[in-house]
C-alpha cells in the first residue's frame, strides 16, 4: 500500500477509558471478540487527534498486542469491514447509499450535490481535505430514502438542495441536527400520521 | 460407531467422523482442495460435495458429520453436476497458465479439473488479477492462481504456530497474504509449498527448473537436523533439484524443516571434488594414489597412540564404523565424535536418546525443556510439541534464555543450572507440576551438555526425571535432543575414546601427531595444535578443510547409501540419489582403500560386509526401531552437585547456517541475510 503509515500509535486517556469498558464485556479467554470495538476506538481517536478517522497499521498491531492475537487476525477483520478506513480520509466522511430504494428516491441527485458542493468524486477526498465521498450499500434507512451518512450521523429524506445546504453547513463548521431533513418524525409517514388517528393521547 | 452406506458399500466409522472419512473408508475418492487431514476443517472450497439421502441439497462431505444409517452417493448425476459447477467457479478467476506454472504435473486443480471440469469455459468476462506478495526468499507467490482454500493460513496458524498469513479484504477482493510485507518467520515455511493445492505458493529456488515427471526420485533421510525426516530427493542428471518430505507418522508426519529442504544447492558449491595434499605449506591437487600414499606414509611413521580420529555431525554410520575399524586395526583408541565437547555418557543408550520418541510426545502431559530451543534445533519435533500443546493440559516449563518464541505458550522457569538445583531440592514450583503429571517429559538440549558442567547438567536432568517419576517400565520421559543426523550413530557404535584413549580436547591440544577428521567441521581449526598432521575427509571445503594436510574428497548424504540414527535412535537408510562430484568417492571406500595402503585388515570388502560387521558390533544400527522404556533408574556418570552458574544458551545461533551444507548454500545465505539479526535502529 502506498499510504504513508505513522510509525507510532498509542491510545490516549479517552480511548483507554473506552477500552476498559469494552474489555469488561468479554471473558478474558475470549477477549479477541473486542477486535471490532477496538478498531472503532482507534478510528475515533485518529479522527479526534488528527482530523482523519482512519486505522493505521501500527494501531492494528497495538490492538493485537492488547488482545493477545496475531496482528494478521486484526488486519483480516479491519480490511473485511468497509467501516474501517485503511487510509487517511477527509474531515467528514460522506457515505452515500446507492442501493435500490435510495436510488429510486433520488440518490443520484444527492450524488450530484456532493460533486457540486463538496467538489469530491466517489472514492476521493476533496482538495481542501474536508470531505471523502464513498458510495455504500444499504444503510438500513430505506424508509426515509435517500440517505447520506456523515461520519456517525444519518441525514435522511435528502434532495439536491438540502444536500447542498447540509454540505455548506458542514463547511462552515456547523453540525445540522441529524435525522430527516424534512421534519419527519422518526420514520413515520411524511406529513404526520395517517392511520390510528383516533387513538387517544396520540 | 455409525453405519454408513456409501454407494452401496456399508462401512462403520466412529461417531463424529465426517462423511468424507466414511467415503474414504469405503474406498471412494472424494476430490478436495481446502480439506487437509492435518489441519482444521474450513469447508470453503465445496469440491467435496456428495449427495446424502434425505438432505435437500448436496453437502460438503469434509464438514458434515456422519449419522447412523446415512446413505451417501458419491457418483450420482447430482454430485457430478454439483462438482462440475464448483470447478467452473474455481476456474473463473484462475489464470489457466499451467504451461508456465511450476505446479504443473502435480497440481490438484489440474488433476481434478481433468476429472470434474468442463472441457471449455463459458466465462467471457475479465478475470481478476492479484498482486504477488513477497513473503521471503524461500516461497514464490503467484497469487492470481490462488483459489483461497486457506490451507496455508491454517497451516501457519495451527502447525507452524506463526500466524502471519491471512485472508484480507473480502469478496472479489479477498487476498491471501501477510497484509504488511514481511518474510515468514517459520522454520517450516517450505511445507506451505506442499500443502498449496495450486501453483500460488511454489518453491523460489525451484522456480522454472524442472517438471515433476523429469525427476528421478530417491528415498533419503535428512541429516541436517536430528529429527531423521524422511525425504525424497529429486534429481535430474548430476543435480539435486529439490527435496521433499515423505510421510512417516512416527517421525515427521508429512512436514520438513526449511534447512533440510532448501540447502541442497550447497551440495553443488564449495565441494571437495579431488584429493589435495599440502606441499611446502600449500595445498596442491594430487591423484588418489598420491593422497592415500601420503596418508599411509604419515600413519605408518606415527605411533598408534599418537593417531586420532574425529567423526563429524553429518556422517553416516557406515563410514564412521569403517574409520573405527581402521583405527582399531592401527591400534589407536583415540576416537571421538563429540565435536561440541558434549558430556554424553554413552554407557547406556537411553542416556543419550530421545526416549519418549517423537510420536510419544503426543502421550506426554507435562514437559520441561532444559537448555534447548527445539524450534531451531529440530523444527519438526517442535511442531509435534506444539501439536500436543494445542490439545491443552500440557504445561511446558523452559530453563534457558528468556523471551524465546517457541510457537507455543510456556512457563519460563529459569535461565540456568540454579533452577535445576532448586528443582532437585524439590522447592521449585514447576517440580510440583511435573510430579503431578502421569507422563512427564524432560527434554534436554545437547547444547546444555557442551559446557564445563555438562556432566552435572546431564546427571541433574536425569535426577529430575527420576524425581518426577518419568523413568518407569511403561514410560521413559528422559530425552536428549541432538542437533544433526550424524551424531547418534557414532555414539551407538562407541566412536568414543577407548581404554587409555584420548578425547577430543586431548587430541586437539597436541595429544596426537596425526588427526583424521571425518567430516568434522564443527571444531575451530585454530584449536588444532600447529604441528598436528590433519587428514580431512569430507564433502565440503568448510572450516576444517583449510587446515588439512591431506584432503580426501568424500560423498554428501545424497550421494551414498548410509544408515542414520535420528535422535530417537531410529535407524533409517538413505539411498544414493546421485554420484559424488569429480573424483570424490563414498567415504567407506576411501577408508577401505587407505586401510589397504596401510596394510591393515578392517574385515570388509564391500558395503554388505561392512553393514553386517557394523550390525554385529552395534545391533542398534540395524534398520528399524523399537521403543524401549526405562528398566534401570541408575543415572549417568556425573555429579549433580557440580552444577555451575552460567545460564544456558541455545546451541544453534543461526538456524540457516548451522551445518557445512547450509553454509555453502546461496539460498541459506539469503535466508540468513533476511532473518539475521536486524541492525539496531539509532535513537528509536
Amino acid at each position: 500500500m502506498s499510504v504513508e503509515q505513522p510509525t507510532h500509535f498509542s491510545f490516549d486517556a479517552e480511548s483507554e477509558a473506552q477500552i476498559s469498558k469494552v474489555l469488561a464485556r468479554y471473558p478474558e479467554a475470549k477477549k479477541a471478540s473486542a477486535t471490532i470495538p477496538l478498531l472503532y476506538v482507534v478510528q475515533r481517536q485518529m479522527g479526534r487527534t488528527t482530523g482523519s478517522a482512519w486505522v493505521p497499521n501500527v494501531a492494528m498491531d497495538e490492538i493485537a498486542k492488547r488482545l493477545g492475537v496475531a496482528p494478521i487476525r486484526v488486519y483480516e477483520v479491519a480490511t473485511f469491514y468497509f467501516m474501517f478506513n485503511m487510509k487517511p480520509i477527509g474531515k467528514h466522511h460522506l457515505q452515500l447509499c446507492g442501493t435500490t430504494p435510495c436510488m429510486l428516491r433520488g440518490s443520484d441527485d444527492v450524488m450530484r450535490a456532493c460533486h457540486d458542493a463538496a467538489h469530491v468524486k466517489v472514492g476521493q477526498t476533496s482538495s481542501d481535505g474536508l470531505f471523502t465521498l464513498t458510495e455504500v450499500e444499504c444503510l438500513g434507512a430505506c424508509v426515509n430514502a435517500p440517505v447520506l451518512q456523515v461520519d456517525d450521523d444519518y441525514y435522511e429524506d435528502l434532495d439536491y438542495d438540502r444536500t447542498v445546504a447540509l454540505i455548506e453547513a458542514l463547511k462552515r463548521g456547523e453540525r445540522p441536527k441529524p435525522g430527516s431533513t424534512i421534519g419527519r418524525q422518526t420514520s413515520a409517514p411524511e406529513g404526520g400520521p395517517l392511520t390510528l388517528l383516533d387513538v387517544a393521547g396520540e | 460407531m455409525a453405519k454408513v452406506t456409501v454407494d452401496g458399500i456399508e462401512v462403520e466409522v466412529p461417531n463424529g467422523a465426517t462423511v468424507l472419512q466414511a467415503c474414504e473408508a469405503a474406498g471412494k475418492e472424494i476430490p478436495r482442495f481446502c480439506y487437509h487431514e492435518r489441519l482444521s476443517v474450513a469447508g470453503n472450497c465445496r469440491m467435496c460435495l456428495v449427495e446424502v439421502e434425505k438432505a435437500p441439497k448436496p453437502v460438503a462431505s469434509c464438514a458434515y458429520p456422519v449419522a447412523d444409517g446415512m446413505v451417501v452417493k458419491t457418483d450420482s448425476p447430482v454430485v457430478r453436476n454439483a462438482r462440475r459447477g464448483v470447478m467452473e467457479f474455481l476456474l473463473i478467476n484462475h489464470p489457466l497458465d499451467c504451461p508456465i506454472c511450476d505446479q504443473g504435473g502435480e497440481c490438484d486443480l489440474q488433476d481434478q479439473s481433468v476429472s470434474y471440469g468442463m472441457d471449455k469455459s463459458r466465462y467471457r468476462e475479465a478475470k481478476r488479477s492479484v498482486k504477488d506478495k513477497n513473503i521471503g526468499p524461500l516461497i514464490k507467490t503467484i497469487m492470481t492462481r490462488c483459489i483461497q482454500c486457506t490451507r496455508c493460513v491454517r497451516f501457519s496458524a495451527e502447525v507452524a504456530g506463526t500466524a502471519e498469513l491471512g485472508g484480507t479484504n473480502r469478496g472479489e477482493n479477498m487476498e491471501i497474504g501477510t497484509y504488511v510485507e514481511k518474510a515468514l518467520t517459520s522454520e517450516l515455511s517450505g511445507n506451505l509449498i506442499d500443502i498449496c493445492p495450486v501453483g500460488a505458493l511454489t518453491s523460489r529456488p525451484y522456480a522454472f527448473v524442472s517438471r515433476p515427471w523429469e525427476l528421478r526420485k530417491t528415498d533419503g533421510i535428512d541429516v541436517q537436523d536430528a529429527t531423521g525426516t524422511n525425504i525424497r530427493i529429486d534429481t535430474r542428471g548430476p543435480e539435486v533439484l529439490r527435496i521433499l518430505p515423505r510421510i512417516n507418522e512416527d517421525v515427521n508426519e508429512e512436514w520438513m524443516a526449511d534447512r533440510g529442504r532448501f540447502s541442497f544447492d550447497g551440495l553443488k558449491r564449495k565441494r571437495l571434488d579431488r584429493p589435495w595434499l599440502r606441499v611446502d605449506g600449500k595445498l596442491k591437487p594430487v591423484s588418489w594414489p598420491e593422497a592415500l600414499g601420503a596418508v599411509a606414509a604419515k600413519l605408518k611413521a606415527t605411533a598408534p597412540d599418537r593417531i586420532g580420529a574425529v567423526a563429524g555431525d553429518l556422517v553416516d554410520a557406515e563410514s564412521a564404523f569403517a574409520l573405527k575399524a581402521l583405527m582399531a586395526g592401527l591400534g589407536s583408541a583415540n576416537l571421538d565424535c563429540r565435536q561440541d565437547g558434549a558430556a554424553i555418557d554413552a554407557s547406556r543408550p537411553d542416556f543419550y536418546r530421545f526416549n519418549t520418541t517423537i510420536a510419544g510426545i503426543e502421550e506426554a502431559d507435562a514437559l520441561l525443556v532444559i537448555g534447548a530451543n527445539p524450534r531451531t534445533e529440530a523444527p519438526v519435533i517442535n511442531a509435534r510439541i506444539r501439536k500436543r500443546w494445542s490439545l491443552g493440559k500440557f504445561p511446558i516449563g523452559v530453563v534457558g534464555p528468556a523471551g524465546v518464541d517457541l510457537t507455543y505458550g510456556y512457563d519460563h522457569v529459569g535461565e540456568g543450572p540454579a533452577t535445576l538445583r532448586s528443582m532437585l531440592a524439590g522447592t521449585h514450583r514447576f517440580m510440583a507440576v511435573l510430579r503431578e503429571a502421569k507422563k512427564p517429559m524432560i527434554l534436554l538440549g545437547r547444547g546444555a551438555l557442551a559446557r564445563p558442567d555438562g556432566a552435572a547438567v546431564l546427571a541433574a536432568s536425569w535426577a529430575i526425571a527420576r524425581d518426577c517419576n518419568a523413568l518407569r517400565d511403561d514410560w521413559h520421559g528422559f530425552n536428549l535432543l541432538h542437533l544433526f543426523g550424524g551424531q547418534m550413530a557414532p555414539l551407538a557404535m562407541g566412536f568414543l575414546p577407548g581404554a587409555g584413549g584420548k578425547d577430543l580436547g586431548a587430541m586437539l591440544s597436541g595429544g596426537v601427531d596425526a588427526l583424521w577428521l571425518l567430516g568434522a567441521d564443527g571444531i575451530d581449526p585454530a584449536a588444532i595444535a600447529p604441528e598436528t598432521f590433519v587428514i580431512y575427509q569430507g564433502h565440503h571445503g568448510d572450516r576444517a578443510a583449510s587446515r588439512a594436510d591431506v584432503i580426501l574428497p568424500g560423498a554428501a548424504y545424497t550421494e551414498k547409501d548410509g544408515t542414520y540414527l535420528n535422535t530417537e535412535g531410529r535407524a533409517q537408510i538413505s539411498r544414493t540419489a546421485l554420484h559424488a562430484p569429480g573424483e570424490a568417492r563414498e567415504d567407506w571406500r576411501i577408508i577401505r582403500a587407505a586401510a589397504q595402503g596401510l596394510g591393515v585388515t578392517v574385515g570388509f570388502d564391500d558395503l554388505a560386509q561392512l553393514r553386517a560387521a557394523m550390525i554385529a558390533a552395534a545391533p542398534a544400527l540395524a534398520e528399524g526401531f523399537t521403543r524401549s522404556f526405562c528398566m534401570d533408574m541408575s543415572g549417568p556418570a556425573g555429579d549433580a552437585d557440580a552444577l555451575g552458574d552460567a545460564p544456558f544458551a541455545s546451541a544453534i545461533t543461526q538456524y540457516h547456517l548451522a551445518d557445512a551444507i547450509a553454509r555453502a548454500s546461496d539460498v541459506m545465505a539469503e535466508c540468513a541475510r533476511t532473518y539475521g539479526p536486524v541492525p539496531a535502529l539509532a535513537a528509536e
